[in-house]
């Protein structure tokens, strides 16, 4: 189709989609009426059968746990075909990547980024590590978490250091943590079905008053693996789509 | 008011769409479809929301509370990481579109039709 | 024995992050003998266990909640694997048809890393748990790791262009129809505040359909039809299966398209069957896409000539005709849908693979080029002949069976005509199919006439392995053959009719379901709402079946001969004119392909929308 026909059939198309969809929105109890019973229940029983206070993160990582294991996987498989897109490029290209980078105009980064980029780096890996352990007190949690934690390694990029990135974050390396996580998880629930529970049944002591750090069994233990994978995984994505930025950036130093 | 946020849901929806059918350019494609997953978010969330409700963290609250659905917030958050790994891969694609074909027009990205 | 469930998915997600822990260890020959190893045989494993399970849920349903969170009170609050027969037969033939697909790539790519083990391994942990589970979110949580691992083995050879169109339409269609049904989950949701099937649909059941509950409906069935490839939401499946890895298509075509018809049988029988009501409009809604679907890609199909987009286009063809056996709503038509979809996966992988080793030995999927060079593959030629009989629906073969049962059942409610539909489908996909064979690998008539454009795109396609061998490695043309054969035996078991239309009783019945689901309950004797019906191989049968093949030869012998035939030489490639525009829908554009899937969720909207309200 050409543009032009294109748009109009599709405006015809998503006017009778929008009204058909909303036409069914109506039918919905209103905003801020929400009419249970799901979470009603799980905010009744979660704080007692889990000792966790952050209830979010006891449907995450204890009632739909299941779901989060899928949705590692997913992290998991795509940052496994970033690589495989990516890396196959840089494999089989004529000229090598600093050649190739060369031709790019890449403006120096100015000092008050690189100065304010370091000085964040501390904090925030504090405040990841922070986000990652308490999931079952607070609202923060694994995948929370590891963002922050990868966000820590970006900002080492933006400060310029691409030597020290490379040398902090060698790919086999991160993809290993990667896979550590992804396969924790999965692990942990395995342990569970060995002691003859269902998978993924939370078998750890839940600790002795809720809201502990040390709470909420395998909550606590879940969440962990999943901030190291989802640190990892950002960070191999991430550094595989800035590759080339990076090498330009040392050859113009 | 109380059908408000559903207006602004389909719209999301829409606008996300049409970003989508008349791109020229692959990422800006990829955004829009951010957008149209941005309209499940506002749902999720919509739907779970209760007035005059605390968040359903119970460290400093007595657990009687009325509190707004966390299971959709769970929801929400699975979305996020599924969106963001979907992204991810497409603009690796994105990357190496741009190399074969050396353009990231969705119209000229044409290797096989009919 | 019930954590055989939990089992069967954990293991290829394990063995999937093992390997990809370990891929530094994975260089060299020796130790990639190893990797292919390990991941054939967890593939084996879960295939075993889930025919293991097949077995045990003969008689009932066998629900497994995770993490020991029982429903009380019919309120659920954990996820489940509610697994029947045919959700853990569907499970099983995936993990089958990923065996076969592993042993074929034993010598396939000479230099990948580990990657792409760990990504078929959790290809297949996501099409397990997308048949087994029983929560709505939880099969959207799958459908998105079996696309995501899908888009990445798409464009796993990304030297070359194709691959990324493939890829990128392919990843753009189904995520959109992925948030079209997550916004059909969150309306749901807000109605029943529920995620699990059974709950949501005995809470929707009380109270009949309203607005909500039909655009709740309309929304999460398009994201499976665009999974399903039904016209007009099919134009990914071409694109994306040109340009895999064989291994990859077998499982495309083999068994993911199929998953997506069987999400929306789960999604009618397990939440809105009971409380939509109004069987004759759903039938006739979905009878109509089916058959639109079934007619479209056998014409598509015919006149293609590279020779992965052919097959692609015949997969689209068989979607829409598993999806008339569905949408009939009889048991008969469940029961004749699930054997053809066993059936045809087993063919269809066998051709694929047969083409993969056309590809290897030949270096070219171009029906034109290629014509007579095939002659050489003797073996591969047999093989592939005795398939494409297969997908022409020739009696022994389990696709016999179950196109015979829908036709039946078809009859049986007042629509013999679809019979004739079936054939003429058969008679194009087979005439295709049988022409290549005849052609390619026989040397009979005359190469097919083809446009340049098909000419330029199907010579892109440049070997997929490493170099050209003397002779076909046994790993390659070993699963073809025996895949070939296993499509056959199950259309020869003797009480198959029997077994599967009892399972096909039992998976729509949704009042036992729920109970089953909610309250532990086990039902005896589960009753659907429409009657069981008589499964024996009939006279009219064999007519039609044997009709289509000879149709089929008929065809393949024309297409190949016409031009030495003075009367055909004058137009027998008709409609070349007319159909030119109608390609030209398939496109390659992806904004076009977004554009109808609007259109399509729209008129299918709008008509349910009339009828049921």
């Amino acid at each position: 189709m050409n543009p032009a026909v294109r748009r109009w059939v599709f405006v015809a198309g998503a006017a009778g989609l929008a009204a058909f969809y909303l036409w069914g929105l109506t039918g919905l109890p209103g905003f801020g009426s929400y009419p249970g019973p799901y979470g009603d229940i799980i905010n009744r029983v979660a704080v007692a059968q889990t000792n966790a206070t952050g209830v979010v993160s006891a449907v995450n990582f204890a009632y739909r746990a299941f779901d989060t294991l899928g949705e590692e996987f997913i992290l998991f498989a795509a940052a496994v075909g970033v690589s495989v897109v990516l890396r196959h490029l840089r494999g089989e290209r004529q000229r090598p990547a600093r050649d190739e980078s060369m031709d790019r105009n890449v403006a120096p980064t100015s000092d008050a980024i690189r100065m304010v980029s370091l000085i964040l780096v501390g904090p925030t890996l504090v405040m990841g590590w922070y986000l990652a352990t308490h999931a079952q007190t607070s609202p923060s949690g694994g995948f929370q978490g590891g963002v922050m934690l990868a966000t820590a390694f970006i900002l080492i990029y933006l400060a310029g250091e691409f030597l020290v990135f490379e040398r902090i974050s060698p790919l086999a390396a991160i993809d290993a943590a990667e896979a550590v996580g992804a396969g924790g998880f999965a692990a942990i629930g395995v342990s569970a079905v060995a002691m003859g529970l269902p998978y993924l049944t939370n078998f750890l002591p839940l600790g002795s008053r809720p809201g502990a750090v040390s709470s909420s069994g395998t909550i606590a233990l879940i969440s962990f693996f999943v901030g190291i994978e989802v640190a990892a995984a950002f960070v191999v994505i991430v550094s595989e789509l800035l590759e080339q930025t990076l090498l330009s950036r040392q050859e113009s130093r | 008011m109380g059908v408000f946020p559903f207006v602004v849901v389909t719209w999301i929806l829409a606008v996300g769409l049409y970003g989508i059918v008349t791109s020229r350019h692959l990422v800006h494609q990829i955004v829009c479809l951010i957008v149209v997953q941005s309209s499940t978010y506002v749902l999720l969330l919509g739907v779970g929301y209760r007035r005059g409700a605390a968040a359903p963290y119970f460290s400093d609250v007595s657990v009687h509370t009325p509190a707004v659905d966390p299971v959709v917030q769970a929801l929400a958050l699975t979305d996020v990481v599924v969106e963001a790994a979907v992204t991810a891969l497409l603009l690796a694609f994105a990357v190496q579109a741009h190399k074969r074909f050396g353009t990231l027009d969705p119209q000229e990205l044409v290797q096989f039709k009919g | 024995m019930d954590h055989l469930l939990a089992l069967a998915i954990a293991a290829p997600l394990l063995v999937a992050a093992a390997i990809a822990a370990l891929n530094p260890l994975f260089r060299g020959e020796r130790r990639r003998r190893t990797l292919d190893a390990v991941a054939i045989l967890t593939a084996a494993v879960v295939a075993a266990m889930l025919a293991a399970i097949m077995v045990r849920t003969a008689h009932g349903d066998t629900v497994y909640w995770f993490a020991g969170f029982r429903p009380s009170h019919g309120i659920a609050i954990g996820i489940d694997f509610a697994v029947g027969q045919l959700n853990a037969g569907l499970a099983c033939l995936a993990a089958v048809l990923v065996v076969a697909a592993m042993v074929f790539s034993w010598r396939y790519f000479e230099q990948v890393g580990s990657y792409y083990h760990a990504l078929m391994l959790t290809f297949l942990a996501g099409m397990v748990g997308f048949c087994l589970t029983g929560d709505i979110f939880d099969l959207f949580v799958w459908f998105e790791l079996m696309g995501v691992s899908a888009y990445a083995l798409t464009a796993y050879r990304p030297e070359e262009r194709g691959p990324i169109q493939g890829a990128l339409n392919f990843a753009i269609t189904n995520s959109v129809g992925a948030y079209l049904w997550l916004s059909g989950i969150g309306l749901i949701y807000g109605r029943t505040g529920a995620l699990n099937m059974a709950q949501i649909g005995r809470a929707v059941a009380r109270h009949g359909p309203d607005r909500l509950v039909v655009v709740a409906f309309v929304l999460i069935i398009t994201g499976l039809l665009i999974k399903g490839a039904i016209v007009p939401f099919h134009f990914w499946l071409a694109d994306a299966h040109a340009v895999a890895p064989t291994p990859v298509c077998v499982l495309f075509s083999g068994v993911m398209v199929e998953l997506g018809l069987y999400g929306i049988a789960r999604v009618y029988w397990s939440m809105f069957g009971q409380s939509l009501g109004h069987q004759a409009t759903v039938t006739r809604t979905f009878l109509t896409l089916a058959l639109l679907t079934a007619v479209v890609g056998a014409l598509f199909c015919f006149r293609e000539r590279h020779l992965k987009r052919l097959l692609a286009f015949s997969t689209v063809s068989h979607a829409g005709l598993f999806l008339t056996g569905i949408a009939l709503l009889t048991p008969l038509g469940l029961a004749g849908a699930a054997v053809y979809v066993a059936g045809h996966g087993l063919i269809k992988a066998a051709l694929f693979l047969c083409v993969g080793i056309v590809l290897h030995r030949l270096g070219s999927v171009n029906e034109t080029w290629l014509h007579g060079r095939g002659r050489l593959l003797r073996v591969t030629g047999a093989v592939f002949t005795l398939a494409a009989l297969g997908l022409a629906d020739m009696p022994p073969f389990a696709t016999f069976r179950g196109k015979g049962w829908i036709e039946a059942s078809a009859a049986a409610h007042g629509m013999p005509w679809i019979t004739a539909v079936f054939v003429i489908c058969s008679v194009l996909v087979g005439g295709a199919v049988l022409r290549v064979a005849g052609g390619v690998f026989y040397g009979l008539g005359d190469p097919p006439s083809e446009e340049t454009q098909m000419a330029a795109e199907a010579s892109e396609e440049t070997g997929e392995t490493d170099h050209a061998r003397q002779r076909t490695p046994a790993t390659m043309i070993v699963p073809a053959a025996v895949l070939a054969v296993a499509g056959i035996a199950i259309g020869s078991l003797p009480h198959i009719g029997a077994a599967v239309q009892a399972a096909a009783v039992r998976f729509q019945d949704q009042p036992a379901y729920n109970a089953t689901v909610l309250s532990g309950a086990h039902v005896a004797h589960p009753t659907a709402l429409f009657a069981p019906e008589p499964t024996g191989i009939t006279a009219a049968d064999l007519a039609s079946g044997l009709g289509a093949v000879a149709g089929a030869l008929i065809l393949a012998f024309l297409a190949l001969y016409w031009r030495r035939l003075p009367l055909l030489r004058r137009g027998f490639e008709p409609g070349a004119g007319l159909e030119r525009p109608i390609r030209r829908f398939q496109s390659g554009v992806v904004n076009d392909y977004v554009t109808w899937i609007v259109i399509g969720a729209a008129c299918l909207g709008g008509t349910l929308a009339f009828a049921i309200r």
